[in-house]
């Protein structure tokens, strides 16, 4: 019979907490940037410019239908053969970015394209200029129309980055990869790692329906 | 033979077979994963109370936790029950359990997508839950299914990549040990996500225009 011992995991405890701040850290800082790559991409995609549609289609398209995996061992072994090396914590944030950006896009997109027309009208009407037309009238509202899509792709975004670890980041996935090396109790180790990142995401969730309440309180209209 | 060999048609044919392993991981772990998820789904929506709570909690844990750690602690976890270390076992394991907890979930939105009233037309009917299920519910829900059910399908054949990492020779470990022995990652990682394209792409495409066909169907 096997007899689980906890002691050497909750030894190294404090290993654990760092590489969980850095998931966090890694997973914060990809879903800002990335929401920012996805609003560019968004705006460009449902602009008329064809070509500029187009390469944004391809980006969305290869990055969805190829796993995390193989696109973070391309960003950190495949690029510096054209000369561009990353620490494996950049290649990281850099994999996560352009990842949670394909999907952020085609989220965005979804939001933009369910306002109606006549608002943005009504917004040149009132002699609104483009940059604000894009900001108050369509993106406000789309941003609060598709916020629980954006939320769950977040929590994937954060679930996802524990692949990191593969090119030896610092993430939790990694300090345990560490720990359970150092101690050999592997499955006690995964065990309260894998509690830890679910901690992580009921936490996160919690945190953005409260978000939700808070900010999206005015009414609904259409 | 010299230590580093060229990446040539030879290495390029190895990664393109190393897919059958691959394929057969999201084959079986799709049917699995259909049985299980579908056990799930029907716990769901169940009209007691115990079933309807474990299918939540396993939901949540398995849609809660980087698959990575699924893989992981089934790894793991099999040895310390008195199994053998054995990848193929533990990723086919691991990913079924996983794609169960997401079918089941995807399933239970098309379940109660049916409107209420013909549930109630059922038991008015005197149909009692086997064949209210059997032939009144499932065959409409299996409809709402199908779109979001391939969707998942390409999911779980990018997540079979993870399976590189406890150590099963499938697509992503053939691409990392040719690119041990040819040093060219740049080709090889590019070869590897080509095939992945090559699976996951049609699939993607599929899924989109059924969505679209329902909906239009639907659109009142």
């Amino acid at each position: 019979m096997y007899h689980f011992n906890f002691e050497p995991v909750f030894a190294g405890f404090d290993q654990l907490l760092i590489g969980a701040w850095l998931t966090i850290q890694l997973s914060v800082a990809a879903m800002m940037i990335g929401l920012i790559v996805s609003i560019i991409c968004a705006a460009g995609k449902t602009s008329g410019i064809a070509p500029l549609r187009w390469l944004i289609d391809v980006y969305i398209e290869v990055i969805r239908n190829t796993p995390f995996l193989v696109q973070i061992f391309f960003i950190f072994f495949g690029l510096p053969s054209l000369g561009l090396r990353l620490t494996p914590n950049s290649a990281a944030l850099v994999a996560l970015v352009v990842n949670f950006g394909a999907y952020g896009t085609e989220i965005i997109r979804a939001g933009i394209e369910s306002i109606q027309k006549g608002q943005v009208e009504a917004g040149t009407a009132l002699g609104l200029s483009k940059l604000q037309i894009f900001r108050y009238i369509i993106m406000k509202p789309a941003l609060r129309t598709v916020y629980p899509s954006l939320t769950s792709q977040f929590i994937y975004l954060m679930l996802t980055s524990s692949v990191v670890s593969a090119i030896s980041a610092d993430d939790l996935a990694a300090a345990g990869n560490n720990l359970q090396s150092q101690t050999f109790a592997s499955f006690e180790v995964y065990i309260v790692i894998t509690i830890m990142y679910l901690v992580m995401s009921i936490g996160f969730s919690t945190i953005f329906s409260v978000i939700e309440k808070a900010a999206f309180k005015y009414p609904l209209s259409r | 033979m010299p230590l580093i060999r060229p990446f040539g048609f030879n290495e390029f044919w190895i990664i393109v077979l190393a897919a059958q392993w691959t394929i057969a991981l999201s084959a079986i772990a799709f049917a699995g994963g259909g049985i299980g998820g579908l056990l799930i789904a029907l716990l769901r929506v169940s009209d007691t109370k115990w079933p309807r709570l474990i299918a939540t909690g396993f939901i949540r844990v398995f849609q809660g936790t980087p698959l990575l750690m699924q893989l992981f602690l089934v790894f793991f976890g099999m040895n310390i029950f008195g199994f053998a270390i054995n990848p193929w076992l533990a990723a086919t394991v691991a990913l079924t359990l996983h794609a169960s907890a997401f079918l089941g979930e995807i399933w239970r939105g098309c379940i109660e997508a049916v409107p209420s009233g013909q549930r109630e037309a059922a038991t008015a009917l005197g149909l009692r839950y086997y064949n209210r299920m059997r032939y009144i519910i499932l065959p409409q829900a299996s409809k709402i299914a199908v779109a979001p059910t391939v969707g998942f399908l390409v999911q779980l054949i990018k997540g079979t990549s993870l399976a590189a990492i406890i150590g099963f020779t499938e697509l992503t470990r053939q691409g990392q040990i040719i690119n041990n022995a040819t040093f060219s990652p740049f080709l090889v990682f590019s070869t590897v996500a080509a095939i992945y394209f090559v699976l996951c792409w049609p699939l993607s495409v599929l899924a989109r225009r059924m969505e679209l066909r329902f909906s239009r169907a639907t659109a009142r």
